[in-house]
């Protein structure tokens, strides 16, 4: 799934997202709901990069409650999806939605991940395969 | 008498329920950013904060960009 196929899933299936954007970790934007999604995305480098001085570790997850409204980011890895909402939204289903669409995007990082796991805990049935 | 004082104090309840309630709404809405971490931690930082009044213009900043002010 492409990133703009990836955003336009996550605005269908979650009415409460009103703007979305996919960028890696450097701020190379991917897709966007906006016309023009650059200047959201640097806004939020810009708050991920106070976040990061604000505590140490290693942040996955962010959610800044205005009254105006809620921004929502997400990091997996290199990938970021950053999302806006209205005042008081559901915030582990924005959450859901978010990393779901995060994960369509991302396939290939998904795939490399869980292919590292696969094949520290298949050892074992794998060997079974090659003796049968 | 009394039935004179019943209405007033009547209504001096409710506009003190009515000042609870909003004051409990607004305390509701309160600012604020949440950083959760890959170690499974969370940080709320709450509006008065130093770190919130950092944190809270960049996000206001973010939510102008989206909305193409």
């Amino acid at each position: 799934m492409t990133a703009e196929q990836a955003l336009a899933d996550l605005t269908e299936i979650s009415s409460q997202v009103e703007a979305a954007a996919l960028f890696d970790a450097k701020g190379k934007l991917a897709a966007s709901t906006l016309a023009d999604g650059e200047p959201f995305v640097r806004a939020v480098q810009d708050l991920l990069a106070a976040a990061a001085e604000a505590r140490q570790g290693s942040l996955n997850q962010l959610e800044a409650a205005t009254l105006e409204g809620s921004l929502f980011v997400v990091r997996e890895g290199d990938s970021c999806i950053a999302a806006t909402t209205g005042s008081e939204p559901t915030v582990a289903l924005v959450f859901y939605d978010l990393k779901t669409a995060l994960r369509a995007a991302a396939p290939e990082a998904a795939a490399k991940k869980a292919g590292l796991r696969r094949r520290t805990t298949k050892k074992k049935p794998e060997a079974d395969g090659d003796a049968a | 008498m009394r039935r004179r004082l019943l209405p007033l104090l009547a209504l001096l309840g409710a506009w003190a329920a009515g000042i609870a309630l909003l004051r409990r709404t607004a305390a509701g809405r309160r600012e604020r950013v949440d950083l959760y971490f890959e170690d499974g931690s969370m940080q709320s930082l709450s509006n008065g904060a130093p770190e919130a009044a950092r944190l809270l213009p960049l996000a206001r900043a973010a939510l102008t960009a989206a909305r193409g002010g």
